[in-house]
């Protein structure tokens, strides 16, 4: 058994070792994985919010995922992977509550986009950095109502993905 | 740039205040809660802490652990959120007490019972704003209840988005009820936007020094 590493909300972590790394319990957020398959050098952002709008923050660098897709890229390079050999497998971003809970009750001070529709604007904001920076997605399992742990072996670069209602997935 | 999160401590007269505020809160709940389920309801004197937000999975027995939460926004002279958790068994309980039925595990609840539980979260979380409000004289204004049943982690996720540019406490008041030698354990988070602990304290005449 590998050791696993857990990568908490807004945290990233990039590994030449083979661990697992693991984010547990992701509603809205979003898990990105990025694997070299022939440096074996595996990194995961656990994304928070779609857009740092100039916020970046030092002590969380997996935060926005505008910003942590491509740190999450140069912390692989840094560390030896090839920057056009890196795959990328995406998990989360789903919508938790049915009813739109953080609309706020004053419907004229903001549409209720803050909290409703986050997952999949993460999700959305992450593939359009992967586009810029040319990252083919090569695995995904994002959306739907329902929550999430990832586990990513970096020795392989298997993503293990398990839920309350759908079981276990192996991306 | 974010701004560095100060750790703060409540003081004993802080603590005092804001349990005042559970107990009346809890007790204008618990009278809702017999009226609903037409039996005697008890409750314990509540526990309040400020508890960091990470450290929230952890009340309920860590990020995966199958919760079920009521989630209100709160809009009005302070915003923020209300959330409450509901550990399985307790959710169980509370839903068969509501909608008398066989008990089941919660992933595998009925819409009726998970509507009742719904609505009761809105009433527990509704009867503490309300004391809250009474107390301090602001406004609370709850939204519409959302719910979900799933990993305690990834709740909790929906909250932290919500917040994620303020305060990095929340006031966890922690509540037990008997409903007819039944015991369910809630926990009831108040989520504070940036400010609003602030205000609710020194409203109470026990400010952040």
């Amino acid at each position: 058994m590998s050791e696993v590493v857990s990568v908490g909300v807004a945290e990233l972590k990039v590994s030449d070792n083979s661990l697992v790394l693991a984010s547990f319990g992701l509603g809205s957020c979003v898990a990105v994985t990025m694997f070299d398959s022939l440096k074996r050098i595996g990194g995961l952002a656990h994304v928070m919010l779609p857009e740092s709008r100039g916020k970046e923050s030092e002590s969380a660098p997996g935060k926005f995922a505008d910003a942590a897709v491509e740190r999450l890229l140069a912390e692989m390079v840094k560390m030896g992977a090839r920057s056009n050999g890196v795959k990328c497998k995406i998990v989360g971003g789903a919508q938790m509550f049915e009813v739109p809970g953080s609309h706020k009750l004053d419907k004229f001070a903001k549409p209720p986009e803050s909290a409703s529709h986050i997952g999949a604007r993460n999700v959305g904001a992450v593939k359009s950095e992967l586009a810029r920076l040319k990252i083919p997605l090569v695995g995904e399992d994002t959306g739907g109502n329902y929550g999430r742990t990832v586990r990513f072996n970096t020795s392989n670069g298997e993503v293990e993905v398990t839920s309350i209602y759908h079981g276990r997935t192996v991306l | 740039m974010t701004v560095e999160p100060t750790p703060r401590q409540l003081s004993a007269m802080q603590i005092d205040a804001l349990r005042e505020v559970g107990n009346i809160g809890a007790g204008n709940a618990a009278i809702a809660l017999s009226q609903m389920v037409d039996k005697k309801v008890d409750l314990s004197v509540p526990k309040a802490s400020l508890v960091p937000l990470v450290g929230v999975p952890g009340l309920v027995g860590g990020p995966e652990t199958t919760v079920a939460g009521v989630y209100l926004s709160i809009a009005g002279d302070c915003s923020g959120s209300i959330l409450l958790l509901l550990e399985k068994e307790s959710a169980s309980s509370l839903a068969t007490l509501m909608v008398p039925g066989e008990a089941r595990a919660v992933p595998e609840l009925d819409v009726v019972k998970r509507s009742a539980l719904q609505e009761t979260g809105s009433i527990l979380s509704g009867a503490y704003l309300m004391a809250l409000g009474q107390l301090t004289g602001l406004l609370f204004k709850p939204s519409v209840p959302g719910f979900a049943m799933d990993m305690a982690g990834a709740i909790i996720d929906h909250v932290l988005v919500d917040l994620a540019s303020t305060e990095d406490y929340v006031l966890v008041v922690e509540t037990d009820f008997m409903v007819s030698g039944v015991k369910i354990l809630g926990h009831l988070i108040l989520f504070p936007d940036l400010g609003m602990l602030a205000t609710i304290l020194e409203r109470l005449g026990v400010p952040f020094e």
